[in-house]
């Protein structure tokens, strides 16, 4: 067990974590991210409310729509990344997952920016079942596979359990199912679900590897305050209108960097050429040895069979295909700039 | 074949004639976790008994490992290159790291036995 957040949690189960990871992109991986925040934001437009502190289209949203965003500084820095749901039938509500070190930070920055609304932090454990065989494992509880989409969400009532809400999304770049569920319940899902051979515990260790195949950003590693959505490669999750309107925290900023290439530095995939690991904070040089960029998440990877990074390079060096040497135990590795994600994503998008 | 003799830094050695195999404690392995990664060094490489001459990797952590007797490197397992995960599976067999062939049989009988070794570790573990 290692600390994580305030948190004890296992970096991996007796499986270990190659295993770990490998199973999970072949049936169904069990994470209790419970660490996580889990918040109701309640208020008269509420969608309209959170457009002046986040950047994405959320007055557009369905009920039951989900939505990848974030929490910006004046400068357009990234305080935390989270997730939005538009509960349905909820039309002054949203539920927002957020990240477990961001609970504070982010409650405190919501209500300074949106007096008027209302946050609960629920006291709920959160489950993710990731992976191909998910839907099948997960249907023999609820309806939620056959109901939902990629990042789609509703609640369902499950048999001795309660009601869970679900929503169709994840952090492995495999289709799954993030379940919030009572706290008095969740340990007896957890072993219902565990009944079935295709499901497996995962840890710490793996869901690091998975997520970094997936090219998804970790924040306090990929993201903090100082890196902008552009410089991280997130414009798509940046509405459009909202790029030509602006009218959020951090919009002015944003909106010169969109305009301009005004961005120094951007988020790329790197792939080392041998099979030395390049972990976080190691330095990228171009062929002279020149610092042009740093590691900030890297590892074995292994779906991908050998190690893989993302990072920041000044943008002359960005392109797919730029040779780049990586600053490894003080020798110069080989390395590739390369397309994220490392493996192809695999939601369930609505057919 | 002689008996597993241990380095403090969780080496194993055996050695045959004036050769000393070497590699890492199936201890070692179990603390690192799934190796995905060994660097060896070059054979013809003269060392010292406690200089390090290879790294293993595992997706936690990168860890150095030193030579257990002083001498030239004659050989290296190149099938870890390819398969680390055999330092894993057989650590003190198909996983070995190198040969030395070394100069002072002496430094062999100064490393701890199996019995004083697992209680080494043990100790670790309090």
């Amino acid at each position: 067990m290692v600390p994580f957040a305030g948190w004890d949690m296992p970096v991996q189960y007796p499986l270990g974590m190659l295993k770990e990871h490998l199973h999970c992109r072949t049936a169904a991986g069990l994470f209790d991210v419970s660490h996580m925040g889990q918040l109701i934001l309640e208020g008269e437009d509420i969608l309209a409310q959170i457009e002046k502190i986040m950047p994405g289209d959320f007055i557009d949203m369905q009920p039951g729509q989900m939505k990848y965003s974030f929490l910006l500084n004046e400068e357009g820095g990234v305080i935390d990344d989270l997730i939005v749901t538009r509960p349905i039938g909820e039309d002054d509500k949203v539920y927002i997952v957020v990240n477990a070190s961001g609970r504070e930070v982010d409650v405190a920055h919501i209500q300074k920016h949106l007096p008027d609304v209302k946050i609960m932090l629920l006291d709920r454990a959160l489950l993710a079942l990731q992976g191909p065989t998910a839907a099948k494992v997960l249907s023999h509880f609820c309806d939620a596979p056959k109901k939902l989409s990629f990042m789609t969400a509703d609640k369902f009532q499950i048999y001795g359990i309660g009601e869970c809400f679900i929503g169709r999304s994840g952090y492995t770049g495999e289709d799954g199912f993030e379940i919030s569920v009572p706290n008095d319940t969740v340990e007896k899902f957890s072993r219902e679900l565990l009944k079935y051979e295709d499901v497996q515990f995962i840890g710490l260790g793996a869901r690091d590897s998975l997520r970094l195949e997936a090219g998804l950003c970790l924040y306090g590693h990929d993201l903090d305050e100082q890196t902008s959505p552009v410089e991280a490669a997130l414009v798509w999750a940046i509405g459009k209108h909202r790029r030509a309107e602006g009218g959020f925290i951090g919009s002015e900023k944003i909106q010169k960097q969109l305009a301009s290439n005004g961005i120094n530095r951007k988020r790329i995939g790197i792939r080392p050429n041998g099979r030395a690991l390049a972990r976080e904070q190691t330095i990228v040089q171009d062929e002279h040895a020149n610092p042009i960029g740093i590691i900030t998440s890297g590892g074995f990877g292994p779906s991908t069979a050998g190690p893989v990074c993302m990072g920041y390079v000044n943008v002359d060096h960005a392109q797919i295909g730029t040779q780049v040497f990586l600053l490894v135990r003080g020798k110069p590795l080989p390395a590739q700039i390369v397309p994220l994600p490392f493996v192809p994503h695999r939601y369930i998008k609505k057919g | 074949m002689s008996e597993l003799r241990y380095t403090k830094d969780h080496e194993w050695a055996r050695i045959e004639n004036d050769i000393t195999i070497c590699g890492i404690s199936d201890y070692a392995q179990n603390a690192l976790g799934d190796v995905v990664y060994v660097e060896l060094p070059d054979a013809g490489r003269i060392v010292k008994a406690g200089e390090q001459i290879a790294i293993v990797e595992s997706s936690k952590v990168a860890s150095d490992v030193y030579a257990p007797m002083d001498g030239i490197i004659t050989a290296v397992n190149d099938t870890l290159s390819s398969n680390p995960g055999l330092v894993n599976e057989a650590p003190t067999g198909q996983g070995w790291f190198l040969k030395i062939k070394f100069s002072d049989a002496a430094q062999y009988a100064a490393l701890m036995d199996e019995k004083s070794y697992t209680d080494y570790t043990k100790g670790l573990h309090e």
